[in-house]
């Protein structure tokens, strides 16, 4: 079937299976291998994208599904003028170690701050709850999310 | 804490050990541009299914290919009889039970005649594409004879279904260690307090966020040799172990883990699918890839833990621990990895803690199940020894009704500096164990908690507050040689680093320790940097590449900074010398006279003529004609490190917890961890390794079990079973440290990737027991979910219904 849809503001037409999951989309027809496969029952979230502006773990859709969508992934979160503010929190406060969870964590945080500019830390923890990290024991995820809230700003 | 960039200020760009310093590998994995293993786009590659075994314990009678082999898209369908011929040794066992002789079956990496575990390799499919090989898959037809399955440690002691036919016993091996036999005995015959308890340790799955993933790929030159690379923490060993075993000759192969995504020990070790994609791509003559699904990581990654532990203590009137006797039973699964049986015995030593016993004894059986292999998981033996003797010292609080900070503190080795003989054959290198309570007690406001305990008790509250305590000491910097094998090792495990100047006066470190998330590249830098006086910017750190990097072995074990770490500072110094001996040439002046700051050699008192080191590796470059007569060109040094000894990090954990006595629900309000891990290098990356750990310890203690049903099969493999804490069952964390330098090595380090896996369970196991005391509850086994904290609270009830009046 035809796929139409853009990623990081470029737009792709492209030929697929329909069975064809978003995350191997992204990551084997357009080699965008920042978005992670952690699991096989969305419970992970090392596969979260944008898909125009909402989080959706990237496994558990058809990229069928977002056909006519505007996709944002790890790879176009930052911009000219260098990583993105939650990219750049992430580095601040030490809030990844070996980086298979920190596309999706980071994704998620995103979207997270734009539907709570303001989160407490129960907020933070709550809304990635659906993200897992081995590493980090979120202690300093939790820490660069707050400091990009708008309290922190103040 | 406050975490700083590298700082600009002296214009020089130079870093110290021991600033706080963010890490340089943060910036291609945040803009997602970092590979990880199956990120590597490798043109023509064909893709592995593995077919695994559905039971635990069956003959194969036959197994029908035909289907799968005339599937779309498929290229080779093989058993383990097709690709018998591919296997020239077996897969060594690297730490024995000495001097107890251990029972070993073969196993190869994909089973002939008979499966031992739902898991294991029985056939591969070999397509084009993933989709066409997981399709085929499906229709490789298997004839099981299905045999009683042994999924328990004490079934399997009976004996009374015999997993190898070839051993005739499930046993693997008795360890024994009984210091002075006499008087343990004695100790238990005069005490006037003993405790006994068991504990059973869960087997944990290490779930590491990026699966294992493997791709072999025949040399595209030619010349017979083979590329593989591998989300593995062993880049080296795994080398050597593939051409034992493949008979791909070591020096053809050529081992490169990109970036891993996590291990935990779980990818130490030379699996199944490592061999099956090199043996199959020197068959096929293609590059052959694979990657695990996560349900497919449940089964077929090692698994942690594992062990049934009874422990005793003896004590005086004052609450002194005279001895301790401890029986462990390990449950290895269905064959040794490689350092299955060991595992036990690491943490063999450490069922004192860090305590002055003068008696000590142990007993260590270990048997086969038909369960996947377990090996080592982050702490490997520690946490497991730990979770024992602290769960034990509570206990003696609880029967002497003293404070259990108190009991600690009537126990503790004095402080040591440089060696302390311990009970039980192990010295511990340097130790001061109480401060590093007091720090703890403080940090978590103890009395005062102690006071609210008080009052939500008097208030009738069913919500119980508990606070638990956990002192621990562990080993790290897994390396001294000697000490090695004298504790059961068969392989060593020393540590190469090497520094090479470049004409341009920047510099290339090449190492053979492997970084997964530990930070290596900002460390060795930060290292370099402060030792030369070079900009950190100026070096480059490499790694991972058995095409580049010299043999390191492997990483775990927190050892890598105690041992390629010192070597890379030992190495420094080696440039320094030689730097020195050209400089005094250059300057004619004597080498005594010259001092090294900053980089810069100058004559003491003489500032102004100064040779900064970098322009003397350009000189030792390209201006060799002005060396002294018989240096070698080039400022560079190689130092392979072999430690004198381990170092033994420590410190106290202490978890706050609110237990729902109506349903059973356990909270964590608070968790304090105060590590000691002798000199820190870098206090970011020390924090961030002890966040890490102790999530792994609180999952253990709250969330984790790798279930398994009575047939042995698997009920928990994916991670909607298998309860990984997220970020909504944890709070943020109070960590302190006290510093207690190590004498083991010259950066005084002694390793912190452990520590928070080690101290954390018990501390939270402790503070549930102590929020239900009242109720008569005195053991809460793990992990401690609503379900099992209730069932605990009914049972105390039954047992003793007036028990809530008596308090503790």
């Amino acid at each position: 079937m035809k796929l139409e849809l853009t990623v990081n503001d470029t737009p792709h037409v492209a030929e697929i299976e329909p069975r064809t999951l978003l995350v191997h989309y992204l990551r084997d027809v357009l080699g965008l291998t920042g978005t992670k496969i952690g699991c096989d029952t969305s419970s992970c979230g090392t596969c979260t994208v944008l898909v125009d502006g909402e989080s959706v773990k990237s496994c558990t859709v058809f990229a069928a599904q977002v056909n006519g969508a505007a996709l944002t992934t790890i790879e176009g979160l930052a911009g000219d003028d260098g990583l993105n503010r939650v990219q750049q929190a992430f580095h601040d406060n030490h809030a990844l170690q070996c980086g298979y969870c920190t596309a999706g964590m980071v994704m998620a945080a995103v979207s997270l701050l734009e539907e709570q500019p303001d989160p407490t830390e129960a907020d933070v923890r709550g809304g990635l709850e659906g993200n897992l990290c081995r590493c980090t024991g979120y202690h300093n995820i939790v820490k660069a999310v707050l400091s990009c809230g708008r309290a922190a700003e103040r | 804490m406050t975490t700083t960039e590298i700082p600009a200020a002296d214009g020089k760009g130079l870093v110290k050990i021991g600033q706080p310093l963010l890490r340089r590998e943060d910036e291609p994995i945040l803009r997602g541009e970092a590979r990880f293993t199956d990120d590597v786009p490798i043109p023509g590659a064909l893709y592995m299914e593995v077919l695994r075994s559905s039971h635990a314990h069956a003959r194969i009678r036959s197994i029908d290919t035909d289907a799968a082999r005339t599937s779309p898209g498929v290229v080779a369908v093989y058993t383990g009889a097709d690709l018998a011929g591919e296997w020239v040794g077996q897969i060594p066992v690297l730490i024995a039970p000495d001097p107890a002789p251990l029972l070993a079956p073969r196993w190869g990496p994909i089973a002939t005649d008979k499966v031992n575990y739902v898991g294991e390799p029985v056939a591969v499919v070999v397509a084009e594409t993933r989709a066409r090989a997981a399709d085929a898959l499906e229709a490789i037809v298997v004839d099981y004879d299905v045999l009683p399955a042994v999924v328990s440690p004490e079934d399997a002691c009976t004996d009374r279904v015999v997993i190898h036919d070839e051993l005739g016993t499930n046993k693997a091996y008795t360890w024994e260690v009984v210091i002075t036999p006499e008087s343990v005995d004695a100790a238990f015959a005069d005490a006037a307090y003993t405790v006994k308890q068991r504990h059973i340790q869960q087997r944990c799955l290490p779930a590491p966020m990026e699966t294992r993933a493997v791709c072999a790929v025949p040399d595209p030159m030619g010349g017979g040799g083979f590329t593989l690379y591998s989300s593995t923490q062993m880049a080296h060993l795994l080398r050597t172990l593939l051409a034992m075993t493949v008979g791909v000759p070591e020096q053809k192969l050529r081992v490169i883990a990109p970036n891993v995504g996590g291990g935990f020990g779980s990818k130490l070790q030379t699996y199944p699918e490592e061999s099956l994609c090199l043996a199959l791509a020197r068959r096929l003559k293609r590059p052959v890839r694979w990657v695990e699904d996560r349900s497919e990581c449940g089964v077929a990654m090692i698994h942690g833990r594992g062990q049934v532990q009874d422990i005793e203590l003896a004590a005086d009137s004052d609450g002194k621990i005279t001895a301790v006797r401890v029986h462990l039973l390990g449950d290895l699964g269905a064959h040794c990895k490689l350092f299955t049986p060991g595992i036990p015995v690491i943490g063999g030593p450490f069922y004192h803690g860090c305590y002055d016993v003068p008696a000590f004894a142990i007993t260590i059986t270990s048997v086969y199940t038909n369960l996947p292999p377990t090996d080592a998981y982050r702490g490997a033996g520690r946490p497991e020894a730990t979770y024992a003797i602290e769960r034990a010292v509570d206990g003696l609080a609880a029967e002497m009704n003293m404070d259990p900070a108190e009991i600690r503190r009537r126990n503790f080795i004095p402080p040591f500096e440089n060696g302390h003989q311990t009970v039980c054959m192990v010295p511990f290198d340097s130790g001061n164990y109480e401060p590093a309570l007091d720090q703890a007690l403080e940090l978590a406001g103890y009395e005062q908690l102690r006071k609210e305990q008080a009052d939500r008790r008097a208030s009738g509250s069913t919500k119980h507050l508990g606070v638990g305590i956990a002192s621990y000491v562990e080993v790290c910097g897994y390396a001294p040689s000697r000490m090695m094998a004298a504790g059961g090792g068969k392989f060593s495990l020393w540590g190469t680093s090497v520094v090479r100047f470049l004409p341009t006066g920047k510099i290339v470190v090449t190492t053979g320790s492997h970084p997964h998330g530990q930070g290596h590249e900002t460390s060795w830098a930060q290292i370099v940097s402060d030792r030369l006086g070079v900009p950190y910017e100026d070096v480059e750190v490499l790694h991972s590449d058995t095409a580049i990097a010299p043999y390191g072995v492997l990483t775990g074990g927190s050892r890598s900074l105690s041992v390629e770490g010192a070597a890379l500072s030992v190495t420094c110094d080696k440039v320094i010398a030689k730097a020195k001996t050209l400089a005094a040439h250059l300057l004619e002046a004597a080498e005594g006279d010259l001092e090294f700051n900053d980089g810069s050699f100058n004559v003491k008192g003489t500032p102004s003529r100064a040779l900064p080191i970098t322009g003397l590796a350009h000189t030792a470059a390209f201006d060799a004609h002005l060396l002294p007569e018989g240096m070698e060109p080039n400022l560079s040094a190689e130092t392979t490190w072999d430690p004198p000894n381990f170092t033994f990090p420590f410190g106290t954990h202490i978890a706050v917890v609110e237990v729902d006595e109506e349903t059973g629900a356990v909270a964590l309000v608070k968790f304090v961890a105060v590590d000691d891990c002798g000199n820190q290098l870098n206090p970011v990356i020390v924090e961030g390794q002890v966040h890490g750990g102790l999530v792994q310890g609180i999952g253990q203690a709250l969330f984790e079990l790798a279930a398994y049903d009575d047939d042995g099969n698997p009920l928990s493999p994916t991670l909607a079973d298998y309860l990984v804490p997220s970020a909504a069952e944890v709070p943020s964390f109070t960590l302190g440290s006290t510093v207690t330098p190590s004498p083991s090595n010259p950066l005084g380090t002694k390793g912190v990737g452990e520590s928070g896996a080690i101290g954390s369970a018990p501390a939270v196991i402790n503070a549930v027991v102590d929020a239900l005391a009242p109720l008569g509850v005195t053991n809460v086994i793990m992990p401690a979910s609503p379900m099992t904290v209730w069932r605990t609270i009914q049972a105390a009830r039954a047992a003793a219904p007036n028990a809530k009046e008596n308090g503790r």
